[in-house]
């Protein structure tokens, strides 16, 4: 971070104004998720949502992960933690999200989307409310009820995710200023993007590694000559 | 130290004593922990929760390795092909030499009582082309797969034919086939099994007369979807010429005590073991359904992971199973040697075995039997018997397991314990241990125990009594929690209101 960005968060952490503006913000995601297409439309257009909310709602979805697959009763979530990479779980909320940003404005910026992309970072991560909500609460109830009973965790888990998929639908629309259908095929494009993203990235990391080990080589062979 | 030769000649012994000395000696140097077994380990493994390979102690080790010249004979075995043990009588089928062996217990080996090359049938005699298996029912006749002749044979006692099973003259058979019998059961009431190669229907029933009566066990077809688009794409005169769709075929069976016939069977699909839908195992009702318990982690079906490795690849494949008294079956993989052993419950108890040239470990096997909790593995390419006898990890595993099965699940839990001092790493006792518990009524220490297994559902059992105990301890605290998150916001909004309306007034 760069002395002058070093400066002004500082600035911001001791102004009481700046908190003020955070805690609304992030309250704010309460209200948007129980009446999202207001609510995502004021979110960016009206400046409700706050880049710093949207940052924490997406440190707590990647904490809520971690959380549950430590706290989460073994009865509903079995994990092999001799092949768990706590910052590869994380990782796994995180890269998506950020993929997905990148492949939906490239695309939705050539067809007349309004959002740029913190816009649409932030619909995003405030479309993961709910998967905060409901999934951390979620951990302590798995651990009072059998597995009888696990209906109960299951029917609640899979709400959280549909509420989410419904809000990014919901975000997307009215960052956008999209119709529904058009929402959906750009949603749907976005996901052939994100796969062209991780293509691309795989090419070039196995293409560098390639190059490293010639190099590599190289350098071996050498060695054994001279000596 | 693993290096001596199976089938210990007369002439070798001198020197394999000394060479025994010799290694023992070495041993003691390198490893005195390892000298002190006093027998060659074995390979022994389980698989755990997440089907990664657990070492486990050997549940059973080498006790003798013989063959046709520790029995005296001067012909050596020529793929042999079966094994049969009833009572004190191991009868050995000895296919290329067109005999069966009849020995008998003689201390701790086998000392052989007759050699059986034919019968007396009427005036004529008649001779044994080729047999394949044999089976002995209790008043001690004899059925024979005289699979050369195209027969199969049932003699008395005495070797005198009493019956000939031949190639039925039913529709249901097709006649253009020829009739070879490659295994025979019969059960209690005289019936007679026949499982012939090149039918797929199941398994031959002939009734106590020798009348053919159909077939049960037939395997229901299965194709998949790619065959069913395979078959709409091809013309008619390309159909004809594929192979049909056939059920697969059974390669050995067994029958237990009960009269359940176990079978095994060798043509499936791998991908079709995971999901169960191969079934390499099955135990055959009367009615030919397949009734064998599941309850463990993974499916009876050998390895649950398989790899390509020491030149061998895919999925067991099993050659012949066996099931002792207290219901554990033990089946025998032909691919890489090894001995996977089932409880009743379908969970695994030991695997052991494996494909070479030392004791313990096989080149082609090709049949087991059991005697008591001894274990007897025929190795038709070394024309070998390898008997194991179980440790005393094996047989505390069978002891806890029989204590279970006779309701004594405190004594269960006890020998399930002492299975855990040797094995910290057998998820089955832990199981075990945990239901005694629970039965004992320590839901937390049982909880403990379940957990460890990855058992949820007896956990869930655990756990709930566990709750129902803590809520009723607690019941005071509850109700204040209660009372304070309904009641008193409720209080206090009125007496607001109530302070308001004063005011106002």
């Amino acid at each position: 971070m760069s002395a002058a960005g070093r400066e002004t968060l500082i600035r911001h952490l001791g102004s009481r104004a700046w908190w003020q503006r955070y805690g609304a913000s992030l309250r704010y995601a309460l209200h948007a998720i129980v009446r999202p297409f207001d609510g995502f439309w004021d979110l960016t257009r009206e400046r409700r949502g706050s880049m710093a909310a949207a940052n924490t709602i997406v440190l707590l979805a990647m904490l809520t992960r971690v959380l549950s697959l430590q706290y989460t009763s073994f009865l509903f979530m079995r994990v092999n933690w001799a092949r768990v990479n706590v910052f590869t779980e994380m990782l796994a909320i995180l890269l998506p999200i950020l993929i997905w940003c990148v492949a939906n404005w490239s695309l939705t910026t050539l067809f007349e989307g309004k959002g740029r992309m913190p816009d649409i970072y932030m619909g995003t991560a405030y479309a993961l409310t709910p998967y905060v909500l409901i999934q951390l609460p979620l951990i302590l109830l798995s651990n009072v009820v059998t597995v009888e009973e696990g209906a109960i965790y299951s029917v609640l888990s899979s709400i959280s995710l549909i509420w989410c998929g419904f809000l990014i639908v919901v975000a997307m629309m009215m960052i956008h200023d999209y119709t529904l259908g058009k929402t959906l095929a750009f949603m749907v494009m976005s996901l052939f993007g994100m796969l062209v993203i991780v293509f691309l990235m795989m090419l070039f990391f196995s293409l560098i590694s390639d190059g490293i080990a010639y190099l590599v080589s190289l350098y071996k062979e050498l060695t054994f000559r001279l000596y | 130290m693993r290096s001596h030769h199976r089938g210990i000649g007369e002439d070798g012994k001198a020197r394999m004593a000394a060479a025994l000395l010799a290694c023992l000696l070495l041993a003691c140097l390198l490893t005195p922990a390892a000298a002190q077994v006093g027998y060659e380990y074995q390979y022994s493994y389980t698989y755990d929760y997440w089907g990664y390979i657990r070492h486990a102690p050997d549940a059973y080790r080498v006790r003798a390795v013989f063959n046709a010249g520790d029995l005296g004979l001067t012909t050596p075995l020529l793929t042999p092909s079966s094994l049969f043990m009833k009572g004190e009588r191991l009868y050995l089928v000895d296919s290329g030499n067109h005999r069966v062996l009849q020995l008998v217990k003689d201390g701790k080996g086998f000392r052989l009582e007759r050699e059986i090359t034919g019968f007396s049938d009427g005036a004529a005699g008649s001779t044994l082309r080729s047999p394949s298996d044999v089976f002995v029912t209790d008043s001690g006749e004899l059925f024979i797969c005289d699979t050369g002749n195209e027969r199969v044979v049932k003699l008395d006692p005495d070797l005198n034919l009493l019956l000939t099973l031949t190639k039925p003259t039913d529709e249901t058979f097709d006649q253009r086939l020829a009739f070879l019998p490659t295994r025979v059961v019969a059960d209690a009431t005289g019936r007679a099994f026949v499982l012939a190669r090149n039918v797929n229907k199941g398994l031959a029933k002939f009734e106590r007369d020798g009348a053919f009566t159909g077939f049960i066990g037939a395997m229901p077809v299965s194709y998949s979807l790619t065959d069913q688009i395979w078959r709409l794409l091809s013309t008619r005169q390309q159909r004809d010429q594929q192979a049909s769709f056939v059920p697969t075929e059974f390669d050995n069976i067994f029958i237990d005590a009960r009269g359940f016939i176990y079978s095994v069977t060798t043509t499936f699909q791998e991908y079709d073991l995971l999901w169960d839908n191969a079934r390499p195992i099955r135990k055959l009702n009367a009615l030919g359904d397949d009734i064998l318990v599941k309850n463990g982690e993974f499916p009876p079906i050998g390895d649950v992971d398989w790899g390509v490795a020491a030149g061998y690849s895919g999925p067991a494949r099993f050659s012949d199973i066996t099931v002792l008294d207290n219901e554990v079956y033990v089946a025998l993989d032909k691919v890489r040697g090894r001995l996977f052993g089932y409880d009743d419950q379908g969970r695994n108890l030991f695997i052991f075995g494996g494909s070479g040239n030392m004791a313990g470990y096989f080149r082609g096997a090709a049949s087991i039997e059991r005697d008591g909790y001894e274990l007897l593995v025929l190795d038709s390419l070394e024309g070998s018997v390898t008997v194991f006898e179980p440790t005393e990890y094996g047989r505390l595993i069978y002891l806890a397991t029989e204590q279970y099965q006779r309701g004594e699940y405190a004594l269960s839990a006890e020998s399930w314990r002492r299975v855990l001092q040797l094995n910290g790493n057998f998820e089955l006792a832990y199981i075990g241990v945990g239901r005694a518990l629970l039965r004992g009524e320590q839901y937390e220490e049982a909880m403990r125990y379940f957990k460890l297994a990855n058992d949820e559902r007896n956990y869930s059992k655990a756990f709930q009594e566990q709750r129902k105990i803590w809520v009723e301890r607690n019941i005071t605290w509850l109700f204040a929690l209660v009372v304070l998150v309904l009641v008193v916001p409720m209080a206090v909004g009125r007496i607001r209101k109530i302070r308001r309306e004063l005011g106002e007034a």
